[in-house]
């Protein structure tokens, strides 16, 4: 699909965000016989059972996003949630609860085929035992229209590393591409070091990207941060979301990571990501209601 | 900056057992760190240019992390345990340490700062 195609039915579905086209596959010889085009969408740091003042609407912006979602005028292949589905609680009992009302809500979702991924507030208290009875494995790849999509988990490990026996299934998963294979990898927390003393990085994610850095078209899609953000390592996009929750502050602006800045409707802190794919990429950023 | 070259960084453990160090005074060079869900007490340390100082840290509730990316510090912060971390900072300044190992609710919350003066 071209980019003004993309536009004309987001306008057409009254959704019309922001569109960011990257060189996604840059080492990609583009033929007549590569794979139709597709689209799905991202969702990322619902954070559901938060309660405080950063987000005073808490309890409707899921619901509100999917009404957005669903009203796409071209429904998306999939959805991926990219973590922290719920708010964090030491409480095993309540977690299991925002767990189990989280995927109630989304269950209304109108496209069936939905990934799940954990963030550390999801995970990193139980090392994802909770998620895994939900939701199913932390890790895991899946293939779709010649994409190869790789979902990394950063966060189980509280110490947010992806660690050496998930490093290993990678670089077993990796030999298997070729060096021009569309790759598209799906994590919670950034892989490189965004802002180390914020602890917006993965401990050993360096190690990841030097796994993938052979692959010529790989670009990575993240939340954790709360916002849209771009960045490259090398040939290696990354693109982090927005939050349904809350914003965070704009990477490195101080010393400390300050708390989430006071709620601002006018600014369009929240949303979700509608993602494009041919031989480029265009994100779409979509508001969370209709505009 | 290649930080190795400027700066003497010793880690090291003891297990503590029954009756740690907590409650005596610290010795010279010596800064005791408390970690607890979701501080560092003291969670502003002050030291001198050029002069070696020890920090050792210790949890009184569970695992948490200490971690310094100015000073390239990073250790693991376990209970009924010392470890200290012994570094000479070579420039002035006010540097932010926080825990990283994620410990609940209030863990994006656990931070604090060292201050390099001179």
């Amino acid at each position: 699909m071209q980019n003004t195609d993309r536009r004309d039915f987001l306008k057409l579905a009254g959704l019309a965000g922001v569109t960011f086209t990257a060189g996604l596959f840059p080492g990609l010889e583009v033929s007549a016989q590569m794979a139709p085009d597709f689209h799905f969408v991202q969702i990322s740091d619902t954070h559901w059972g938060y309660k405080g003042p950063a987000n005073p609407d808490a309890e409707h912006t899921l619901e509100k996003a999917i009404v957005t979602v669903n009203g796409l005028a071209k429904k998306p292949d999939f959805i991926v949630f990219t973590g922290d589905l719920t708010h964090t609680t030491e409480d095993g009992a309540e977690r299991r609860a925002r767990m189990k009302r989280f995927k109630e809500i989304v269950s209304a979702l109108n496209v069936k085929d939905v990934r799940f991924m954990p963030g550390e507030h999801d995970a990193s208290l139980d090392k994802g035992a909770a998620f895994k009875e939900f939701f199913g494995a932390t890790h895991y790849t899946f293939d779709h229209k010649g994409v190869h999509f790789i979902a990394l988990d950063n966060v189980s490990d509280p110490g947010a590393r992806l660690g050496d026996e998930q490093l290993a299934w990678l670089a077993a998963d990796l030999k298997q591409r070729r060096p021009d294979d569309r790759i598209v990898v799906l994590t919670h927390r950034p892989l490189f070091d965004l802002v180390p003393s914020w602890d917006w990085t993965t401990a050993d994610g360096a190690k990841a990207i030097d796994l993938l850095m052979p692959y010529r078209n790989v670009v990575v899609f993240y939340g954790h941060i709360h916002q849209e953000h771009h960045h490259m390592t090398g040939h290696i996009a990354h693109h982090a979301a927005k939050s349904l929750i809350f914003p965070q502050a704009t990477p490195g602006t101080q010393p400390r990571r300050p708390p989430p800045p006071p709620f601002d409707a006018s600014l369009a802190p929240l949303g979700t990501r509608d993602v494009s794919v041919s031989s480029t990429v265009t994100m779409t950023e979509l508001p969370v209601t209709r505009t | 900056m290649n930080r190795r070259h400027l700066i003497a960084l010793l880690i090291g453990g003891s297990a503590a057992g029954g009756a740690i160090g907590l409650a005596r005074a610290a010795a010279p060079g010596e800064i005791q760190i408390m970690a607890s869900k979701f501080e560092f007490t003291p969670d502003t340390v002050k030291v001198k240019r050029g002069e070696p100082v020890t920090l050792v840290l210790t949890s009184i509730d569970r695992i948490h992390g200490f971690k310094m990316p100015d000073f390239g510090i990073r250790i693991d912060v376990m209970p009924d345990e010392e470890r200290r971390v012994t570094l000479t900072p070579d420039k002035a300044g006010s540097f932010v340490f926080f825990c990283d190992v994620f410990c609940g609710d209030g863990h994006e919350e656990m931070s604090g700062t060292l201050v390099v003066e001179g």
